[in-house]
């Protein structure tokens, strides 16, 4: 079959499974866009407001749906506007393709109109990227850039296609690829080493799991239930492992990390083995490295060989596809309970309770509505069925904290970037891959006038997402660092803001805004209700800020109440 | 831990794109190159990549993953100078009159094991392999008298241990 390059890269997506793409028309593009009309009918192309949002609306619904999100875009700005995305889902280890047009290849080089080294630029943030200058290769490069996205420790991957390769013909043929014979995605599980690690864990007195996103992208839940339930070891989980284990579950012991929960962080520092599964030990999770679980014997199950005594110095290290290693270690634990140890973690918890979150929960002394209260709310209507999509800032560490969570794959926030704006593109994207599900993003006043405009592509495309915007007029993460570490000199942090609410009907979405505490329940209630998307502005305390918290550079024991 | 010399071996495809794909692991952690060097291996199509740098063995261990991470490399190895068999190589580009004028020059030459490359009526052209400090005191002799040019190559090495790649690399003929 003699056709376009343009018409190829279609075709190989459609081969790929895709049915829903993310972009941005322009000169270097137009051929693919062409091409895009024809099969509009197998391939639904969404109109985003800008590119960078093309990107995290293809990784919300990655994030959603495991599937592989795709974004395109035109040469030059278009090129360059993907870029925070593409960092977004090299560090958080989202599944994604992106695909740009490039100035014809005789131009390649004289700084021709919308021209930019998007290779270049775009290198140290892709698992793998590639220009195609001819129509020949688009097939092999697309089939491999799947491939690369998905397989393994996921992550973006950017085609840059020339405008000659989009026009000119070829004989199309599509391979899917199954192997690169540099690249191992998982390497081989070594069962001595499983053996090893169960042995440790059988051994412990303290042991504490600590989980990451591994869980949710090794589909790997219901193994890793099972270990923590035959073993009884309290499970703790990074920002991106939540959702992975149902909050309600007896052995959750909530968050690790700076603005993680009382217990598991201080325990942290007196268990006597650590087992790691899936995570990369962040800095923002361990806090100073010198004085991180010293005491403790490490147990790290990875996919990624890179990350081991990457950070952390690992006792046991276990490489391997995490279902698979799970599913190994399973039947050489030992059942036990743990009592005593769990009790360390009762008491602890109950510590943060009273001194944390009761008062976060049910504020008193006439203070403003709380984030934490407004996430409460949510919980109760949407009774922890919703995917929760936030943003970056306070409000985020409120959502983490506090949101309810029964099934996996429902949490989905820019973990590891920390990019603000995230969160609106990004709940599109999740509510359109999982289109039977409640999706509400919950975003500060600040993060949502970085990507606003994606209130139009809800507009246009309809998609019934939630939105929630937790305003204290105030960019208040770092508002609360300004009070705690700056001696609250507020730089910059206050914001004047606009008529949110005027602003979402401007683009005809169904709004209102809560200001006083007894209208919150109602408001939520018909939000959740609506059919239709729906804008919610709760206006909250103003300075408010979040605890626990271990301040940069501490030590993960050093975590402040207030 | 203190810095050392570590001389980093990179078996890849030999791409486009992967040599600004791995210097931008040194560049992201602010480790300077001392040499690189880039060749074909002894498979066809598979590069090799020679790279010297001066850190701490945590952060050539760190690197080394980062780079073996990279999908069209194959595999990568460090090792210390114990470790390997390495040398550079210079071209001295000095003024043929020297030759005649001063006796010494052709004792150097003898003394160094360096061999002329090339002669002409204006210059001759001298090439020295050997160790760093074999061509700094080679170019130490020079230097008075007087030299036109001067440009040394980055290092290249091969393993004292066999190298586990060997087997893998045969799979690939």
């Amino acid at each position: 079959m003699r056709i376009s390059g343009a018409e190829a890269v279609i075709r190989c997506l459609l081969a790929e499974g895709v049915d829903l793409i993310y972009g941005y028309p322009g000169g270097a593009i137009m051929p693919v866009y062409d091409e895009l009309y024809k099969f509009q009918d197998q391939l639904h192309h969404v109109l985003v407001r800008h590119e960078q949002g093309a990107t995290h609306a293809a990784q919300g619904y990655a994030r959603a749906t495991g599937k592989v999100g795709v974004a395109i875009a035109t040469s030059g700005p278009g090129a360059t506007n993907l870029v925070t995305g593409i960092a977004d889902a090299q560090i958080d280890s989202t599944p994604m393709v992106c695909i740009t047009g490039q100035v014809g290849r005789h131009l390649l080089g004289s700084d021709a109109f919308q021209e930019t080294d998007i290779i270049g630029i775009s290198t140290p943030v892709t698992k793998w990227n590639f220009q195609v200058t001819e129509a020949s290769q688009i097939p092999e490069i697309i089939a491999k850039a799947f491939y690369i996205a998905r397989s393994g420790r996921p992550g973006p991957v950017l085609i840059d296609i020339t405008k000659n390769a989009q026009f000119d013909e070829f004989d199309f043929s599509y391979e899917k690829c199954t192997g690169i014979r540099s690249y191992i995605p998982v390497p081989k599980l070594n069962f001595d080493k499983v053996a090893e690690a169960a042995a440790l864990i059988n051994s412990a007195k303290k042991p504490l799991i600590v989980f990451g996103q591994g869980i949710i992208l090794g589909q790997a839940e219901a193994e890793f239930k099972a270990v923590i339930e035959k073993s009884g070891i309290p499970a703790a989980w990074t920002i991106l492992g939540l959702s992975a284990l149902p909050t309600d579950h007896p052995l959750n012991v909530g968050m690790l990390g700076m603005h993680g929960n009382y217990a598991p962080n201080l325990l942290t520092n007196e268990c006597d083995v650590l087992i790691a599964f899936g995570m990369r030990f962040d800095d923002r999770v361990t806090g100073k490295l010198s004085t991180y679980a010293k005491q403790a014997k490490v147990i790290h199950f990875e996919i990624d060989p890179a990350e081991i005594d990457k950070n952390v110095k690992t006792e046991i290290a276990v490489l391997g596809d995490v279902k698979e290693s799970l599913a190994t270690l399973l039947p050489l634990l030992d059942a036990k309970s743990h009592d005593l140890w769990h009790n360390e973690f009762k008491a602890l918890a109950e510590v943060e309770f009273n001194s944390v979150i009761k008062e976060e929960l049910n504020p008193t002394n006439g203070k403003g509505i709380s984030m934490g209260e407004t996430i409460e709310m949510i919980n109760k209507h949407s009774k922890g069925d919703a995917i929760i999509v936030s943003d970056v800032g306070q409000h985020q560490m409120f959502a983490c904290r506090y949101a309810k969570f029964n099934s996996t794959k429902s949490n989905i926030t820019s973990g590891g970037l920390g990019t603000m704006g995230f969160a609106l593109p990004a709940a599109i994207g999740a509510k359109m891959g999982k289109p039977e599900r409640e999706v509400v993003a919950i975003i500060g006043d600040g993060g949502f006038q970085m990507t606003i405009q994606e209130l139009g592509t809800i507009f246009q495309t309809q998609v019934p997402v939630k939105i929630v915007i937790l305003n204290n007029e105030f960019l208040g993460m770092v508002r609360q660092w300004q009070e705690l570490f700056f001696d609250n000199r507020y730089a910059s942090t206050k914001m004047i803001n606009p008529n949110f609410v005027a602003i979402a009907e401007g683009y005809h979405i169904k709004s209102k805004k809560v200001t006083q505490r007894e209208d919150l329940d109602e408001a939520v209630a018909e939000m959740l209700a609506s059919k239709d998307s729906y804008f919610l502005e709760v206006m909250v305390e103003k300075e408010n800020n979040v605890f626990p918290m271990i301040p940069t550079g501490a030590c993960v024991s050093e975590i402040r109440l207030s | 831990m203190e810095d050392k010399t570590f001389t980093i071996s990179v078996y890849s495809e030999n791409n486009v794109g992967l040599l600004n794909r791995i210097s931008g692991i040194f560049l992201k952690r602010h480790i300077n190159i001392l040499s690189l060097n880039v060749s074909e291996s002894e498979i066809e199509n598979v590069s090799r990549f020679i790279i010297v740098v001066n850190t701490t063995e945590k952060w050539v261990q760190n690197i080394v993953g980062q780079i073996e991470k990279q999908i069209e490399v194959i595999k990568a190895f460090y090792h210390t100078d114990e470790e390997t068999i390495y040398l550079e190589n210079a071209l001295f580009k000095i003024a043929s009159n020297l030759l005649f004028d001063e006796k010494q020059i052709q004792n150097i030459i003898k003394e160094s094991q360096s061999t002329i490359v090339t002669v002409s009526r204006d210059f001759f052209v001298i090439s020295k392999s050997g160790r760093r400090s074999e061509i700094e005191e080679l170019y130490a002799k020079f230097k008075p008298y007087g030299i036109m040019q001067f440009v040394r190559s980055g290092r290249i090495s091969v393993s004292k241990e066999k190298m586990e790649i060997s087997t893998l690399l045969e799979t690939f003929k």
